[in-house]
């Protein structure tokens, strides 16, 4: 359980002291989705925007929850990523969801999950569908929960192909917020990822099909620019389809105004069913992923936390309370109350001030070293920004890159539980020893001798002497006392 | 002269419900039913039929 706010907590009444403690014993099980961006270096208005949407903020996700409603299952396109007699597999597994909503039943779902989640500041459709082709059930949706309530983001998730049809109703909604994903920006490119396009009443196929998906995406991000509205484009990078066109991609979107630009890698496997499964297309390694993303890095907003969420997904980034609320468990009726999300934000008001003067000190600790490697350091965590999960109950690692220069978060690597009490431990160590590849020094709040050993066999060394520490205090004084040493040795 | 949906393909999407110019298709039960007293394949709408056009699964919405 990687809950900030456990049910049970909330069952009794919460205090602002309940809160802060567990906020510091953890609550964000998230790696990698959004920004690292941080009112240093991003622009005023965008940041006001961002601040509390745990997708588009790094910073944000240790605090803040999203959730998603599978209330748009009708798609315009075809991916050869997705495969929708399955649900699709790919971008978050996006179109994945146990039980579709129908507008009423996702008001209804959200101020349930509003009242128990005080950290829930985001509500996206994101499929499984395409939420602006079936907009009948997202405008629905979005026009009853801003009623109801007025403090939640909106956000939602297209292919942009259906976008400029809807762009004022868009506007006039207040969705501050949309993600469009585009793979390519040359149609050649296109006609490897996309089999067809339904547009005016018409199935286009081939080179047609994506020149006009192409040009229906960059009419979206136009207009969502002129509008003011926050883009972040979604690519999946398809390594010998377009992972180097991507950076083309990037510039250009990027031109165009999108503030994130978010690569995901490929999810490709037989057994969802979909083409590129079929075919045999593999996804990127992490190293590739990470390769690219570098490649995009300068002056790229690059969201390094996304974890590819369901579109049903409940809860922080990286944790799934979705079967906490499914629709037999929720009354007929549900009146919203504001009082605990209230208490909540104050409580993280106050954190992150401290995490922010932390995230300097630590900045300090490392300039003072004059020569020393840019290493990766993976760190367990249950959110709240602090060095707070067992390496054995991680189920995945935030990986941080580190050098004189800071430390900056690049990614997240999911991990099989290593913990799982009986046999098999030692497979699944080696697969976690694989996940690590390329990681110097795993930093967790406790560690076993035995798994210890297994890894510094490796090369990796582990540590819990920064236990509950924030993530940047602990990486830094761990750093420092690495490669001073070594200078003092060597000097 | 009508389509139907081969129901144990379909992923009741609901694409077709929402092209269909006829108002032919709704839900029923778990899945989308054209009705084929209402269905005209379109033919004086569009140069093809909508709910086939538009469906993600091969083979699933054909001639009845």
């Amino acid at each position: 359980m990687a809950n900030l706010i456990t049910l049970e907590s909330l069952a009794a009444p919460a205090s602002a002291a309940d809160m802060r403690a567990k906020l510091e014993n953890g609550g964000c099980s998230s790696g990698s989705c959004g920004s690292s961006g941080g009112p240093a270096d991003m622009a005023p208005e965008i940041w006001e925007k961002v601040k509390d949407h745990p997708c588009y903020s790094e910073e944000a996700h240790h605090y803040f929850a999203r959730m998603h409603v599978a209330v748009a299952p009708a798609c315009n396109i075809q991916c050869n990523y997705c495969n929708r007699k399955y649900d699709c597999a790919n971008e978050s597994r996006p179109g994945v969801v146990s039980e579709r909503l129908t507008p009423e039943q996702a008001v209804r779902k959200v101020v349930a999950v509003a009242n128990t989640v005080p950290q829930l500041s985001v509500l996206g459709i994101a499929g499984p569908g395409d939420a602006c082709y079936d907009w009948r059930k997202t405008r629905a949706t979005f026009e009853e929960v801003a009623k109801r309530i007025p403090d939640i983001k909106l956000c939602l998730s297209t292919n942009g192909l259906a976008l400029p049809d809807y762009i004022d109703e868009i506007a006039a909604l207040n969705i501050d917020h949309v993600t469009v994903t585009i793979n390519m920006i040359d149609p050649e490119i296109g006609t490897r990822i996309y089999p067809w396009v339904f547009f005016r009443n018409k199935r286009w196929t081939g080179l047609d099909a994506s020149k006009i998906l192409h040009e229906r995406q960059m009419e979206s991000l136009d207009l969502l620019a002129a509008r003011r509205i926050l883009i972040k484009v979604n690519s999946v990078m398809i390594p010998g389809i377009n992972d180097e066109h991507l950076i083309e991609v990037s510039r250009v979107v990027k031109a165009k105004g999108a503030f994130l630009h978010n690569v995901m890698p490929l999810i490709s496997d037989p057994a969802h069913g979909t083409q590129f499964g079929l075919t045999g297309q593999r996804g990127p390694t992490a190293m590739e992923l990470k390769a690219l993303q570098d490649k995009l890095g300068d002056g790229a907003k690059l969201m390094r936390h996304c974890r590819q969420c369901r579109a049903d997904a409940v809860g922080l980034l990286g944790e799934d309370r979705g079967q906490e609320f499914t629709m037999d468990k929720l009354p007929e009726e549900v009146e919203f109350d504001p009082a605990r999300r209230e208490a909540y934000r104050a409580v993280v008001a106050e954190s992150r001030g401290e995490h922010a003067t932390t995230k300097a000190a630590a900045g300090a600790t490392l300039a003072a070293i004059e020569t020393a490697p840019t290493v990766l350091v993976a760190v367990a965590t249950k959110g709240g920004g602090r060095i707070n999960q067992h390496f054995g109950h991680a189920s995945e690692f935030q990986v941080f890159e580190v050098s004189p220069a800071g430390i900056t978060l690049i990614g997240h690597r999911k991990v099989e539980n290593y913990c799982q009490g009986g046999w098999g431990e030692d497979a699944t160590l080696d697969g976690l020893i694989a996940a690590l590849e390329g990681v110097s020094n795993v930093l967790c709040a406790r560690i076993g001798t035995c798994p210890k050993d297994t890894l510094a066999a490796a090369g990796i060394t582990a540590s819990d002497a920064h236990a509950y520490d924030w993530i940047e205090a602990g990486i830094a004084a761990w750093y420092a006392a690495t490669y001073r040493t070594e200078i003092r040795l060597t000097a | 002269m009508a389509y139907k949906i081969i129901a144990s393909q379909c992923t009741a999407c609901g694409a077709c419900e929402f092209e269909c110019p006829s108002a032919a298709i709704a839900m029923k039960r778990e899945t989308y039913i054209i009705d084929a007293t209402k269905c005209t394949e379109c033919e004086g709408s569009f140069d093809k039929p909508q709910c086939a056009s538009v469906c993600p699964v091969p083979k699933t919405c054909v001639p009845a």
